[in-house]
């Protein structure tokens, strides 16, 4: 009696959240009655007996697949209230096409029977294990062991496809080369000057911004210093390479 | 497996036979949104799974779980790669519009 009702709040629950799914204005509001529905779904398996199904139900669909369909309809920035103006136009064929598939669907259900062979045509009996998972786990790794290493494959390829997809290179990204970092030398980077006696730094063109009390001309902050007016120092010294090029200003007389 | 069958087989056969007329009831009344077309692809899948494992429970036969199992993995991988093309269609069209997918139309 109690499985009774529990079926039916369940069922009424599943079914209600599922034709919220295809009829919410709101993609997010959708994707949370599929999760409902998915809840729902996981108790009827529960009440057929198949406790890890529904623990799998539980854990990978709500957990991964709908918050998936939650990240997608929440990334995307698409107007949903437009993709929404068929609705009317849909909804003749739509209901159509599912009334016919209900008429056929209620014939099977209403006359339908079990073949009495049926039974004895039992694929593999379930072991006599203590709980349903561990005797789904003894068909799983002994009888379907190769379907089941074909599902990893699929899960595999489909992680790898949708990484190779949605996997983007952006123009603004800087990415590490190795090939131009090893092959860099120290004559290419690394430049010696040679610096006389009494050469300062104003020599090489670069000056601190100094008090207006100096002797120099105070406006010239420019550390380029191309200006040869701004040189106070005569300039017999040969410029440096400080850091980069345009720092030869004293060669500019 | 079958202990708690006061609610028989045929119960569980008509909540899965109305889950997937909603299923397919979606697909056309959403025709322009890809993601809702996969939402209901996902309950038809969950109709399908319904069936399989009320049969199996009703059956006393764990192959019907087993099968249920592997469709809940092909489910999960048909999301993933649906999901991932329609976020670069997005991301190159700027739209979800199914009626805008005529790329490769001659």
């Amino acid at each position: 009696m109690i499985v009774a009702i529990a079926f039916y709040a369940f069922a009424l629950i599943l079914l209600a959240s599922a034709a919220m799914v295809v009829t919410a204005r709101n993609p997010v509001h959708s994707v949370l009655f599929l999760i409902l529905a998915f809840f729902n779904a996981a108790a009827l398996f529960l009440i057929a007996g198949a406790e890890f199904l529904a623990m799998i139900l539980v854990i990978v669909y709500v957990g991964a697949v709908a918050v998936l369909f939650l990240f997608v309809v929440m990334m995307l920035d698409v107007n949903f209230a437009e993709l929404r103006s068929g609705y009317q136009r849909y909804m003749p064929v739509g209901a159509a096409i599912g009334g016919v598939l209900a008429i056929e669907l209620l014939l099977v259900v209403t006359g339908w029977q079990v073949a009495p062979e049926a039974l004895h045509l039992s694929l593999g009996a379930a072991p006599a294990a203590a709980t349903n998972t561990a005797a789904l786990a003894e068909v799983i790794y002994t009888k379907y062991v190769f379907l089941f290493q074909a599902a990893g494959l699929v899960l595999l390829v489909a992680m790898i496809g949708a990484i190779v997809l949605t996997l983007r290179d952006r123009k603004t990204s800087r990415h590490q080369v190795i090939r131009v970092q090893t092959e860099r030398s120290a004559a290419a980077t690394l430049e010696m000057v040679e610096a006389g006696i009494g050469a300062g730094i104003g020599t090489l063109g670069i000056y601190r911004p100094l008090p207006a009390t100096a002797d120099l001309e105070p406006a010239d902050n420019d550390p380029h210093a191309d200006d040869p007016h701004a040189d106070p120092v005569d300039a017999a010294h040969g410029g440096g390479a400080h850091g980069g090029s345009g720092h030869h200003a004293p060669e500019a007389r | 497996m079958g202990g708690t069958m006061q609610i028989g087989l045929g119960h569980f056969l008509t909540v899965s036979a109305i889950l997937l007329v909603l299923g397919v009831f979606g697909i056309f009344l959403n025709r322009k949104n890809v993601i809702v077309i996969l939402m209901s692809v996902e309950l038809i899948l969950l109709a399908v799974n319904l069936n399989l494992v009320a049969f199996s429970g009703a059956l006393g036969d764990l192959t019907g779980q087993v099968f249920a199992m592997f469709v809940l993995t092909v489910a999960a991988a048909e999301a993933a790669i649906g999901l991932a093309i329609v976020v670069i269609y997005f991301r190159n069209r700027g739209s979800i519009q199914v009626e805008d997918v005529n790329l490769m139309k001659g």
